[in-house]
Protein backbone atom coordinates (compact mmCIF):
# COMPACT_ATOMS: atom_id res chain seq x y z
CA UNK A 1 0.00 0.00 0.00
CA UNK A 2 1.53 2.81 -0.87
CA UNK A 3 -0.87 5.44 -0.03
CA UNK A 4 -2.53 6.38 3.20
CA UNK A 5 -6.06 7.65 4.28
CA UNK A 6 -5.72 9.83 6.37
CA UNK A 7 -8.92 11.55 8.17
CA UNK A 8 -7.55 14.85 9.72
CA UNK A 9 -8.27 17.46 6.92
CA UNK A 10 -7.02 20.97 7.04
CA UNK A 11 -10.02 23.75 5.83
CA UNK A 12 -8.25 26.19 4.04
CA UNK A 13 -10.77 28.79 4.76
CA UNK A 14 -10.34 28.53 8.09
CA UNK A 15 -6.76 28.28 8.34
CA UNK A 16 -4.40 31.18 8.89
CA UNK A 17 -0.81 29.22 8.75
CA UNK A 18 -0.36 30.36 11.81
CA UNK A 19 2.37 26.89 12.55
CA UNK A 20 1.15 25.90 15.96
CA UNK A 21 -0.07 22.76 14.42
CA UNK A 22 3.45 22.33 12.37
CA UNK A 23 5.60 23.16 15.57
CA UNK A 24 3.17 20.58 17.32
CA UNK A 25 3.26 17.46 14.58
CA UNK A 26 5.66 14.88 16.18
CA UNK A 27 6.53 13.13 13.17
CA UNK A 28 7.21 16.85 11.47
CA UNK A 29 4.85 16.11 8.89
CA UNK A 30 3.53 19.67 8.39
CA UNK A 31 4.24 22.11 6.27
CA UNK A 32 2.73 26.17 5.66
CA UNK A 33 2.50 26.75 1.84
CA UNK A 34 0.31 29.21 0.08
CA UNK A 35 -0.66 30.46 4.00
CA UNK A 36 -2.19 26.89 4.63
CA UNK A 37 -1.27 23.83 6.73
CA UNK A 38 -0.01 20.47 4.39
CA UNK A 39 -0.06 17.55 5.48
CA UNK A 40 2.35 15.18 4.38
CA UNK A 41 0.64 11.73 4.03
CA UNK A 42 3.72 9.38 4.37
CA UNK A 43 4.98 10.98 7.10
CA UNK A 44 0.78 11.99 9.29
CA UNK A 45 0.54 9.14 11.76
CA UNK A 46 -3.33 10.68 12.38
CA UNK A 47 -2.07 11.26 16.23
CA UNK A 48 -4.61 14.11 16.18
CA UNK A 49 -1.85 16.68 17.69
CA UNK A 50 -2.54 19.42 14.84
CA UNK A 51 -6.48 19.14 15.85
CA UNK A 52 -5.84 19.71 19.30
CA UNK A 53 -3.46 22.65 18.66
CA UNK A 54 -5.28 24.65 16.43
CA UNK A 55 -6.48 27.79 17.83
CA UNK A 56 -8.93 28.36 14.77
CA UNK A 57 -10.58 24.90 14.87
CA UNK A 58 -8.83 24.88 11.53
CA UNK A 59 -8.50 20.96 11.47
CA UNK A 60 -11.21 18.69 11.53
CA UNK A 61 -12.20 14.76 10.88
CA UNK A 62 -13.45 14.27 8.41
CA UNK A 63 -16.41 11.43 8.48
CA UNK A 64 -18.64 9.34 6.82
CA UNK A 65 -22.08 10.81 5.68
CA UNK A 66 -24.57 9.47 8.76
CA UNK A 67 -27.53 8.51 6.30
CA UNK A 68 -25.03 5.70 5.06
CA UNK A 69 -26.35 3.43 7.62
CA UNK A 70 -30.05 3.57 6.10
CA UNK A 71 -28.11 1.32 2.98
CA UNK A 72 -27.97 -1.85 5.18
CA UNK A 73 -31.31 -3.41 7.19
CA UNK A 74 -29.15 -4.18 10.04
CA UNK A 75 -27.79 -1.27 11.44
CA UNK A 76 -25.13 -2.12 13.98
CA UNK A 77 -23.61 0.49 15.74
CA UNK A 78 -20.39 -0.18 17.81
CA UNK A 79 -19.80 1.63 21.01
CA UNK A 80 -16.56 2.26 22.83
CA UNK A 81 -16.40 2.62 27.01
CA UNK A 82 -14.98 6.38 26.36
CA UNK A 83 -18.72 7.40 24.53
CA UNK A 84 -20.47 6.97 28.16
CA UNK A 85 -17.75 8.88 29.53
CA UNK A 86 -19.16 11.99 27.76
CA UNK A 87 -22.33 12.07 29.33
CA UNK A 88 -22.51 13.43 33.16
CA UNK A 89 -23.66 11.45 36.06
CA UNK A 90 -26.90 11.67 35.19
CA UNK A 91 -27.47 10.26 32.01
CA UNK A 92 -27.70 6.67 32.06
CA UNK A 93 -26.53 4.01 30.29
CA UNK A 94 -30.09 2.87 29.15
CA UNK A 95 -30.95 6.57 28.02
CA UNK A 96 -28.29 6.72 25.37
CA UNK A 97 -28.53 2.99 24.39
CA UNK A 98 -32.84 3.98 23.20
CA UNK A 99 -31.46 7.11 21.44
CA UNK A 100 -28.95 5.64 19.13
CA UNK A 101 -32.16 3.16 18.21
CA UNK A 102 -34.10 6.35 17.90
CA UNK A 103 -32.09 7.84 15.45
CA UNK A 104 -31.79 4.56 13.18
CA UNK A 105 -29.54 1.70 14.40
CA UNK A 106 -30.82 -1.31 14.99
CA UNK A 107 -28.58 -3.34 17.33
CA UNK A 108 -26.10 -1.55 19.93
CA UNK A 109 -22.51 -3.37 20.78
CA UNK A 110 -19.98 -1.86 22.76
CA UNK A 111 -16.80 -2.36 21.79
CA UNK A 112 -15.32 -3.04 24.49
CA UNK A 113 -17.11 -6.63 25.20
CA UNK A 114 -14.51 -8.31 22.85
CA UNK A 115 -11.71 -7.37 25.80
CA UNK A 116 -11.48 -10.39 28.05
CA UNK A 117 -11.26 -12.24 24.44
CA UNK A 118 -8.24 -10.42 23.20
CA UNK A 119 -6.41 -10.61 26.61
CA UNK A 120 -6.41 -13.71 26.34
CA UNK A 121 -5.17 -13.83 23.02
CA UNK A 122 -2.09 -11.66 23.90
CA UNK A 123 -1.20 -13.17 27.11
CA UNK A 124 -0.83 -16.32 24.64
CA UNK A 125 0.89 -14.80 21.93
CA UNK A 126 3.30 -13.21 25.16
CA UNK A 127 3.63 -16.48 26.77
CA UNK A 128 5.67 -18.45 23.35
CA UNK A 129 8.05 -15.42 22.08
CA UNK A 130 10.26 -14.31 24.83
CA UNK A 131 12.56 -13.59 22.18
CA UNK A 132 10.48 -10.32 21.70
CA UNK A 133 10.35 -8.96 25.12
CA UNK A 134 9.45 -6.21 25.28
CA UNK A 135 5.98 -6.46 23.58
CA UNK A 136 4.29 -3.77 22.30
CA UNK A 137 0.18 -3.52 22.26
CA UNK A 138 -1.20 -2.86 18.92
CA UNK A 139 -3.97 -1.07 20.74
CA UNK A 140 -3.65 2.91 19.76
CA UNK A 141 -3.42 3.06 15.54
CA UNK A 142 -1.56 6.39 15.90
CA UNK A 143 1.27 4.20 17.72
CA UNK A 144 1.72 1.26 14.72
CA UNK A 145 1.91 4.30 12.21
CA UNK A 146 4.47 6.32 14.60
CA UNK A 147 6.61 2.86 14.79
CA UNK A 148 6.20 2.24 11.25
CA UNK A 149 8.04 5.25 9.92
CA UNK A 150 10.08 6.40 13.15
CA UNK A 151 10.80 3.16 15.01
CA UNK A 152 10.73 0.67 12.30
CA UNK A 153 13.34 -1.63 14.43
CA UNK A 154 10.65 -1.89 17.07
CA UNK A 155 7.88 -3.24 14.98
CA UNK A 156 8.95 -7.32 15.53
CA UNK A 157 7.68 -5.99 19.09
CA UNK A 158 4.33 -5.06 18.69
CA UNK A 159 1.66 -7.96 19.12
CA UNK A 160 0.38 -8.31 15.26
CA UNK A 161 -3.46 -8.95 16.47
CA UNK A 162 -6.80 -6.98 15.61
CA UNK A 163 -7.88 -5.10 18.67
CA UNK A 164 -11.38 -5.13 20.29
CA UNK A 165 -13.18 -3.67 17.93
CA UNK A 166 -12.14 -5.40 14.97
CA UNK A 167 -13.26 -8.57 17.12
CA UNK A 168 -16.61 -6.87 18.33
CA UNK A 169 -17.19 -5.88 14.56
CA UNK A 170 -16.63 -9.82 13.59
CA UNK A 171 -18.99 -11.36 16.24
CA UNK A 172 -21.80 -8.72 15.34
CA UNK A 173 -21.29 -10.05 11.65
CA UNK A 174 -21.45 -13.57 13.16
CA UNK A 175 -24.48 -13.32 15.62
CA UNK A 176 -26.59 -11.53 12.98
CA UNK A 177 -25.59 -14.09 10.34
CA UNK A 178 -26.83 -16.89 12.72
CA UNK A 179 -30.19 -15.06 12.98
CA UNK A 180 -30.70 -15.42 9.53
CA UNK A 181 -28.74 -12.08 8.33
CA UNK A 182 -27.87 -12.35 4.98
CA UNK A 183 -23.88 -10.28 5.09
CA UNK A 184 -24.43 -7.54 2.80
CA UNK A 185 -27.63 -6.34 4.97
CA UNK A 186 -25.28 -5.95 7.50
CA UNK A 187 -23.30 -2.72 8.40
CA UNK A 188 -20.90 -2.10 11.12
CA UNK A 189 -20.38 1.68 11.98
CA UNK A 190 -17.78 2.58 15.03
CA UNK A 191 -18.33 5.47 16.88
CA UNK A 192 -14.44 6.94 16.38
CA UNK A 193 -12.83 9.05 19.67
CA UNK A 194 -10.40 9.65 17.62
CA UNK A 195 -8.43 10.62 14.00
CA UNK A 196 -6.76 7.60 14.19
CA UNK A 197 -9.53 4.88 14.72
CA UNK A 198 -11.15 6.48 11.67
CA UNK A 199 -7.41 5.82 9.64
CA UNK A 200 -7.28 2.62 10.91
CA UNK A 201 -10.63 1.54 9.25
CA UNK A 202 -10.23 3.25 5.97
CA UNK A 203 -6.18 1.92 5.56
CA UNK A 204 -5.51 -0.99 8.51
CA UNK A 205 -2.50 -2.00 8.79
CA UNK A 206 -1.70 -5.53 8.94
CA UNK A 207 -4.93 -6.86 7.11
CA UNK A 208 -6.91 -6.20 3.66
CA UNK A 209 -10.13 -4.65 5.08
CA UNK A 210 -11.30 -3.75 8.00
CA UNK A 211 -14.80 -5.39 9.35
CA UNK A 212 -16.40 -2.11 9.96
CA UNK A 213 -18.11 -0.56 7.26
CA UNK A 214 -17.95 2.89 8.22
CA UNK A 215 -17.29 5.65 10.89
CA UNK A 216 -19.35 7.87 13.29
CA UNK A 217 -17.76 10.83 14.62
CA UNK A 218 -17.59 10.94 18.61
CA UNK A 219 -18.38 14.57 18.64
CA UNK A 220 -21.32 14.14 16.12
CA UNK A 221 -22.97 11.32 17.97
CA UNK A 222 -22.85 13.14 21.14
CA UNK A 223 -24.69 15.91 19.51
CA UNK A 224 -27.24 13.42 18.12
CA UNK A 225 -27.82 11.83 21.47
CA UNK A 226 -27.91 15.10 23.42
CA UNK A 227 -30.35 16.45 21.25
CA UNK A 228 -32.81 13.41 21.31
CA UNK A 229 -32.36 13.51 25.10
CA UNK A 230 -33.58 17.39 24.91
CA UNK A 231 -36.37 16.96 23.31
CA UNK A 232 -37.46 13.61 25.57
CA UNK A 233 -36.63 15.53 28.44
CA UNK A 234 -39.98 13.93 30.20
CA UNK A 235 -40.65 10.21 28.64
CA UNK A 236 -39.84 7.59 30.44
CA UNK A 237 -37.26 5.46 28.56
CA UNK A 238 -37.83 1.93 28.41
CA UNK A 239 -34.91 -0.50 29.49
CA UNK A 240 -33.15 -1.71 26.44
CA UNK A 241 -32.70 -5.57 25.49
CA UNK A 242 -29.01 -6.48 24.66
CA UNK A 243 -27.48 -3.65 27.04
CA UNK A 244 -24.81 -6.38 27.58
CA UNK A 245 -22.38 -6.76 30.49
CA UNK A 246 -19.30 -5.71 30.65
CA UNK A 247 -16.28 -6.55 33.32
CA UNK A 248 -14.45 -4.12 35.07
CA UNK A 249 -11.29 -4.77 32.68
CA UNK A 250 -13.21 -4.58 29.91
CA UNK A 251 -14.90 -0.82 30.79
CA UNK A 252 -11.78 0.61 31.92
CA UNK A 253 -9.56 -1.28 28.96
CA UNK A 254 -9.20 2.03 26.74
CA UNK A 255 -7.83 4.30 29.94
CA UNK A 256 -4.43 4.20 31.08
CA UNK A 257 -3.20 1.31 32.33
CA UNK A 258 -5.94 -0.82 30.80
CA UNK A 259 -4.02 -3.11 29.17
CA UNK A 260 -0.72 -2.87 31.78
CA UNK A 261 -2.65 -3.33 34.63
CA UNK A 262 -3.98 -6.58 32.54
CA UNK A 263 -1.14 -8.52 32.04
CA UNK A 264 1.53 -10.46 34.35
CA UNK A 265 5.34 -9.11 34.74
CA UNK A 266 7.06 -5.85 34.44
CA UNK A 267 4.18 -3.15 32.02
CA UNK A 268 4.59 0.08 31.76
CA UNK A 269 1.55 2.74 30.78
CA UNK A 270 2.59 5.85 28.55
CA UNK A 271 0.39 8.29 27.18
CA UNK A 272 0.87 11.54 25.24
CA UNK A 273 2.75 10.97 22.02
CA UNK A 274 6.34 12.69 23.09
CA UNK A 275 5.98 10.63 26.01
CA UNK A 276 5.74 7.94 24.08
CA UNK A 277 8.68 8.72 21.57
CA UNK A 278 10.42 9.03 24.91
CA UNK A 279 10.07 5.57 26.06
CA UNK A 280 10.57 4.34 22.19
CA UNK A 281 14.12 6.01 21.80
CA UNK A 282 14.85 4.29 24.81
CA UNK A 283 13.78 0.90 24.41
CA UNK A 284 14.99 0.93 20.87
CA UNK A 285 18.40 1.57 22.25
CA UNK A 286 18.15 -1.41 24.91
CA UNK A 287 18.40 1.41 27.85
CA UNK A 288 15.46 -0.23 29.88
CA UNK A 289 16.01 -4.02 30.31
CA UNK A 290 13.84 -6.44 31.62
CA UNK A 291 10.77 -4.70 30.35
CA UNK A 292 7.65 -7.48 29.61
CA UNK A 293 5.01 -4.98 27.87
CA UNK A 294 4.29 -1.56 27.02
CA UNK A 295 0.97 0.39 26.62
CA UNK A 296 1.84 2.95 24.34
CA UNK A 297 -1.25 5.48 23.99
CA UNK A 298 -0.77 9.17 21.79
CA UNK A 299 -3.34 11.03 23.71
CA UNK A 300 -2.96 12.43 27.14
CA UNK A 301 -4.85 9.96 29.16
CA UNK A 302 -5.52 7.80 26.76
CA UNK A 303 -9.10 7.75 24.74
CA UNK A 304 -10.31 9.88 27.20
CA UNK A 305 -8.36 12.45 26.07
CA UNK A 306 -8.92 11.69 22.00
CA UNK A 307 -9.63 14.36 19.57
CA UNK A 308 -13.20 13.91 19.37
CA UNK A 309 -14.47 13.94 22.96
CA UNK A 310 -16.63 16.67 23.76
CA UNK A 311 -16.26 16.11 27.52
CA UNK A 312 -13.50 17.12 29.86
CA UNK A 313 -10.60 14.31 30.24
CA UNK A 314 -10.83 14.22 33.75
CA UNK A 315 -14.48 13.85 33.67
CA UNK A 316 -14.78 10.88 30.84
CA UNK A 317 -12.23 9.17 33.27
CA UNK A 318 -14.50 9.86 36.64
CA UNK A 319 -17.14 8.80 34.89
CA UNK A 320 -15.97 5.53 33.65
CA UNK A 321 -14.25 4.87 37.12
CA UNK A 322 -17.51 4.81 38.25
CA UNK A 323 -18.86 2.66 35.85
CA UNK A 324 -16.42 0.38 36.29
CA UNK A 325 -17.29 0.00 40.83
CA UNK A 326 -20.65 -1.01 39.44
CA UNK A 327 -19.72 -3.55 37.19
CA UNK A 328 -17.49 -5.07 39.82
CA UNK A 329 -20.38 -5.55 42.36
CA UNK A 330 -22.17 -7.65 39.69
CA UNK A 331 -21.55 -11.18 39.05
CA UNK A 332 -23.00 -11.06 35.52
CA UNK A 333 -21.32 -12.84 32.18
CA UNK A 334 -21.34 -12.61 29.08
CA UNK A 335 -22.28 -15.30 27.76
CA UNK A 336 -23.28 -14.76 24.05
CA UNK A 337 -19.27 -13.31 23.32
CA UNK A 338 -18.37 -16.36 25.32
CA UNK A 339 -20.10 -18.70 23.10
CA UNK A 340 -17.60 -17.35 20.40
CA UNK A 341 -14.34 -17.15 21.78
CA UNK A 342 -12.96 -19.80 19.71
CA UNK A 343 -13.63 -18.68 16.53
CA UNK A 344 -13.00 -15.27 17.75
CA UNK A 345 -9.45 -16.03 18.54
CA UNK A 346 -8.85 -17.43 15.42
CA UNK A 347 -9.80 -14.52 13.39
CA UNK A 348 -7.25 -12.33 16.07
CA UNK A 349 -3.96 -12.61 14.24
CA UNK A 350 -3.54 -10.10 11.52
CA UNK A 351 -3.15 -11.80 8.37
CA UNK A 352 -0.06 -9.49 6.87
CA UNK A 353 2.83 -7.74 8.52
CA UNK A 354 3.11 -4.48 9.83
CA UNK A 355 5.51 -2.86 7.53
CA UNK A 356 8.22 -0.49 8.15
CA UNK A 357 8.38 3.15 6.06
CA UNK A 358 10.55 5.33 7.40
CA UNK A 359 10.52 8.48 6.72
CA UNK A 360 13.88 9.63 8.40
CA UNK A 361 16.13 8.29 5.11
CA UNK A 362 17.12 10.88 2.87
CA UNK A 363 17.87 8.91 -0.04
CA UNK A 364 17.19 4.91 -0.86
CA UNK A 365 21.36 5.11 -1.84
CA UNK A 366 23.71 5.36 1.26
CA UNK A 367 26.29 7.34 -0.86
CA UNK A 368 23.18 9.32 -2.20
CA UNK A 369 21.79 10.16 1.49
CA UNK A 370 25.61 11.09 3.06
CA UNK A 371 26.12 13.96 0.55
CA UNK A 372 22.78 15.03 1.09
CA UNK A 373 23.43 14.77 4.73
CA UNK A 374 26.26 16.83 3.83
CA UNK A 375 24.83 19.40 1.98
CA UNK A 376 22.17 19.98 5.29
CA UNK A 377 25.09 20.55 7.63
CA UNK A 378 26.44 22.86 5.46
CA UNK A 379 23.07 24.50 5.07
CA UNK A 380 23.06 24.85 9.17
CA UNK A 381 25.76 26.79 9.20
CA UNK A 382 24.21 29.00 7.20
CA UNK A 383 20.93 29.27 8.57
CA UNK A 384 20.41 31.18 12.16
CA UNK A 385 19.01 27.91 14.66
CA UNK A 386 16.20 30.08 15.97
CA UNK A 387 13.84 28.05 14.29
CA UNK A 388 11.17 30.21 14.13
CA UNK A 389 8.82 28.71 11.45
CA UNK A 390 8.32 31.29 9.36
CA UNK A 391 10.03 29.21 6.15
CA UNK A 392 6.89 27.18 6.32
CA UNK A 393 8.85 24.35 8.20
CA UNK A 394 8.92 24.05 11.47
CA UNK A 395 12.89 24.07 12.29
CA UNK A 396 15.57 25.26 10.46
CA UNK A 397 16.92 21.44 9.55
CA UNK A 398 13.31 20.69 8.46
CA UNK A 399 13.96 23.58 6.41
CA UNK A 400 17.86 22.11 5.05
CA UNK A 401 16.09 19.22 4.99
CA UNK A 402 13.02 20.28 2.46
CA UNK A 403 15.66 22.60 0.41
CA UNK A 404 18.42 19.00 0.21
CA UNK A 405 15.14 17.20 -1.17
CA UNK A 406 14.15 19.49 -3.90
CA UNK A 407 11.02 20.39 -1.98
CA UNK A 408 11.62 24.21 -0.76
CA UNK A 409 14.06 27.16 -1.14
CA UNK A 410 16.85 28.45 1.08
CA UNK A 411 15.08 31.99 -0.07
CA UNK A 412 12.31 30.47 2.40
CA UNK A 413 14.49 31.74 5.02
CA UNK A 414 14.00 35.44 6.31
CA UNK A 415 17.32 35.18 7.72
CA UNK A 416 18.63 34.32 4.49
CA UNK A 417 16.07 36.97 2.44
CA UNK A 418 17.61 39.66 4.57
CA UNK A 419 21.17 38.90 3.93
CA UNK A 420 20.42 38.33 -0.64
CA UNK A 421 18.58 42.15 0.34
CA UNK A 422 21.85 43.43 1.30
CA UNK A 423 23.65 41.98 -0.91
CA UNK A 424 21.58 43.25 -3.88
CA UNK A 425 20.93 39.57 -4.88
CA UNK A 426 16.70 39.82 -5.14
CA UNK A 427 14.50 42.91 -4.91
CA UNK A 428 12.19 43.87 -1.79
CA UNK A 429 9.50 42.95 -4.67
CA UNK A 430 11.05 39.51 -5.31
CA UNK A 431 11.27 38.85 -1.47
CA UNK A 432 7.63 39.91 -1.19
CA UNK A 433 6.92 37.46 -3.69
CA UNK A 434 8.93 34.65 -1.89
CA UNK A 435 7.27 35.22 0.84
CA UNK A 436 3.56 34.85 -0.34
CA UNK A 437 4.20 31.35 -1.66
CA UNK A 438 4.65 30.47 2.12
CA UNK A 439 2.43 32.91 3.71
CA UNK A 440 -0.79 33.17 0.91
CA UNK A 441 -1.22 35.49 -1.79
CA UNK A 442 -2.38 39.04 -0.87
CA UNK A 443 -1.17 38.47 2.54
CA UNK A 444 0.87 41.56 2.48
CA UNK A 445 -2.44 44.11 1.23
CA UNK A 446 -3.52 45.45 4.28
CA UNK A 447 -6.06 47.44 2.57
CA UNK A 448 -9.48 45.52 4.22
CA UNK B 1 31.92 11.45 8.07
CA UNK B 2 33.07 12.28 11.31
CA UNK B 3 31.04 13.29 14.01
CA UNK B 4 32.57 13.79 17.47
CA UNK B 5 31.24 13.90 21.10
CA UNK B 6 31.94 14.64 24.46
CA UNK B 7 31.06 12.62 27.53
CA UNK B 8 31.36 13.64 30.95
CA UNK B 9 31.88 11.08 33.74
CA UNK B 10 29.73 10.76 36.32
CA UNK B 11 26.89 12.17 34.33
CA UNK B 12 24.49 9.37 34.19
CA UNK B 13 21.37 11.58 33.60
CA UNK B 14 22.99 12.33 29.86
CA UNK B 15 24.27 8.98 29.03
CA UNK B 16 22.91 7.93 26.21
CA UNK B 17 22.98 10.68 24.05
CA UNK B 18 25.40 10.28 21.91
CA UNK B 19 24.94 7.23 20.96
CA UNK B 20 21.09 8.67 20.10
CA UNK B 21 22.42 11.18 18.32
CA UNK B 22 24.18 8.58 16.17
CA UNK B 23 21.38 6.64 15.40
CA UNK B 24 19.17 9.58 14.01
CA UNK B 25 21.61 9.80 11.67
CA UNK B 26 22.08 6.15 10.54
CA UNK B 27 18.30 6.37 10.10
CA UNK B 28 18.92 9.30 7.40
CA UNK B 29 21.24 7.33 5.60
CA UNK B 30 18.87 4.68 4.94
CA UNK B 31 21.46 1.78 7.01
CA UNK B 32 19.39 -1.74 7.82
CA UNK B 33 17.04 -1.06 10.86
CA UNK B 34 18.36 -4.28 12.93
CA UNK B 35 22.06 -2.85 12.06
CA UNK B 36 21.44 0.54 13.32
CA UNK B 37 20.14 -1.35 16.52
CA UNK B 38 23.14 -3.32 16.86
CA UNK B 39 25.88 -0.44 16.49
CA UNK B 40 23.39 2.06 19.10
CA UNK B 41 23.32 -0.76 21.61
CA UNK B 42 27.27 -1.07 21.60
CA UNK B 43 27.90 2.20 21.34
CA UNK B 44 25.30 3.29 24.33
CA UNK B 45 27.69 0.67 26.35
CA UNK B 46 30.42 2.11 25.68
CA UNK B 47 29.23 5.23 26.65
CA UNK B 48 27.84 3.94 29.86
CA UNK B 49 30.96 2.82 30.37
CA UNK B 50 32.89 6.10 30.24
CA UNK B 51 30.40 7.77 32.83
CA UNK B 52 30.69 4.91 35.06
CA UNK B 53 34.61 4.57 35.23
CA UNK B 54 36.57 7.46 33.26
CA UNK B 55 36.68 11.34 34.35
CA UNK B 56 35.99 11.68 31.09
CA UNK B 57 36.17 10.82 27.23
CA UNK B 58 35.56 11.18 23.76
CA UNK B 59 33.60 9.27 21.18
CA UNK B 60 34.84 9.82 17.08
CA UNK B 61 32.69 7.85 14.81
CA UNK B 62 33.45 7.58 11.37
CA UNK B 63 30.62 6.57 8.89
CA UNK B 64 31.30 5.75 5.27
CA UNK B 65 29.05 4.09 2.97
CA UNK B 66 29.08 0.49 4.61
CA UNK B 67 31.01 0.68 7.63
CA UNK B 68 30.78 2.32 10.92
CA UNK B 69 33.92 2.94 13.02
CA UNK B 70 33.55 4.41 16.31
CA UNK B 71 36.72 5.43 18.85
CA UNK B 72 35.84 6.02 22.37
CA UNK B 73 38.54 7.18 24.42
CA UNK B 74 38.68 7.96 27.99
CA UNK B 75 40.16 9.16 30.62
CA UNK B 76 40.22 6.99 33.14
CA UNK B 77 41.48 4.13 35.44
CA UNK B 78 41.80 1.68 32.83
CA UNK B 79 41.01 -2.09 32.62
CA UNK B 80 44.50 -4.13 34.26
CA UNK B 81 43.09 -7.58 32.89
CA UNK B 82 40.79 -7.00 29.45
CA UNK B 83 40.12 -10.70 29.39
CA UNK B 84 38.89 -11.33 32.70
CA UNK B 85 36.55 -7.59 31.93
CA UNK B 86 35.30 -9.64 28.99
CA UNK B 87 33.42 -12.32 30.40
CA UNK B 88 30.36 -11.74 31.44
CA UNK B 89 29.13 -11.02 34.67
CA UNK B 90 32.53 -9.48 35.70
CA UNK B 91 32.43 -5.83 36.98
CA UNK B 92 34.24 -3.04 39.34
CA UNK B 93 31.25 -0.71 39.15
CA UNK B 94 30.40 0.88 42.21
CA UNK B 95 26.67 -0.26 44.73
CA UNK B 96 25.90 3.28 43.96
CA UNK B 97 26.00 2.82 40.34
CA UNK B 98 24.56 -0.12 40.00
CA UNK B 99 21.38 1.09 41.84
CA UNK B 100 20.87 3.48 38.92
CA UNK B 101 20.81 0.16 36.57
CA UNK B 102 24.28 0.67 35.26
CA UNK B 103 27.44 -1.98 36.13
CA UNK B 104 25.98 -5.40 35.97
CA UNK B 105 29.01 -6.39 34.04
CA UNK B 106 27.39 -6.68 30.68
CA UNK B 107 28.97 -3.83 28.39
CA UNK B 108 31.80 -5.32 27.52
CA UNK B 109 30.74 -8.64 26.46
CA UNK B 110 27.60 -6.78 25.13
CA UNK B 111 29.65 -4.43 23.02
CA UNK B 112 31.64 -7.44 21.45
CA UNK B 113 28.05 -9.42 20.76
CA UNK B 114 26.90 -5.82 18.82
CA UNK B 115 29.85 -4.92 16.51
CA UNK B 116 31.54 -7.10 13.80
CA UNK B 117 35.36 -6.18 15.35
CA UNK B 118 36.56 -5.47 18.63
CA UNK B 119 39.81 -3.87 20.03
CA UNK B 120 40.72 -2.64 23.46
CA UNK B 121 43.85 -0.89 24.60
CA UNK B 122 44.07 0.22 27.72
CA UNK B 123 46.78 1.97 30.29
CA UNK B 124 46.29 1.69 33.56
CA UNK B 125 45.72 4.77 35.32
CA UNK B 126 45.19 6.76 32.34
CA UNK B 127 42.74 5.46 30.35
CA UNK B 128 40.93 2.88 27.68
CA UNK B 129 40.32 3.33 24.08
CA UNK B 130 37.66 1.05 22.58
CA UNK B 131 37.14 0.91 19.04
CA UNK B 132 34.62 -0.86 17.21
CA UNK B 133 33.60 -1.52 13.76
CA UNK B 134 29.90 -2.27 11.77
CA UNK B 135 29.48 -3.12 8.36
CA UNK B 136 26.32 -1.91 7.02
CA UNK B 137 25.81 -5.01 4.72
CA UNK B 138 25.89 -9.03 4.53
Amino acid sequence: MDEFYHALKVSSKTCTGCTHCMVACPTGAIRVRGGVATIDAAACVDCGMCLKTCPRRAIFVEQDDFNRIFNFTHRVVLLPSVVFGQFAGEVSEEQIFAELLAMGFTRVVETDRSVEILAGAMREYMSTRDHSRPFISAFCPAIVRLIQVRFPSMIDHVIPLKQALDLSAIHARRQLEEEGASPDEIGVFYVAPCAAKIAAIKSPVGEEVSPVDGVINMDFIYNKIKMGLTRRERSAVAPVPGAGYLSPAAIAWTLSEGEASSFEGRCLAIDEIHNVIDILEKLENDEIPDIDFVELRACDHSCAGGALSANNRFLVIERLRSRVKASAGQSRGDDEIARHAAFLKEQAYLPAKISPRSIEKLDEDRGAAMEKMRKINRIMDIIPRVDCGACGAPSCRALARDVVQGKAKLSQCTFVQKMLLEEGLITPAEAIEIAEKTWGKDRFNNKK
Amino acid sequence: MEFNYHIEGGDFSRAGSASSEIKKILKQLNVDSRVIKRVVVALYEAEVNVVAHAREGEMRVMIGVDVIEATIADKGPGIPDIALAMQEGYSTASPRVREMGFGAGMGLPNIKKNCDRLDIESVVNAGTTVKMTTFFTG
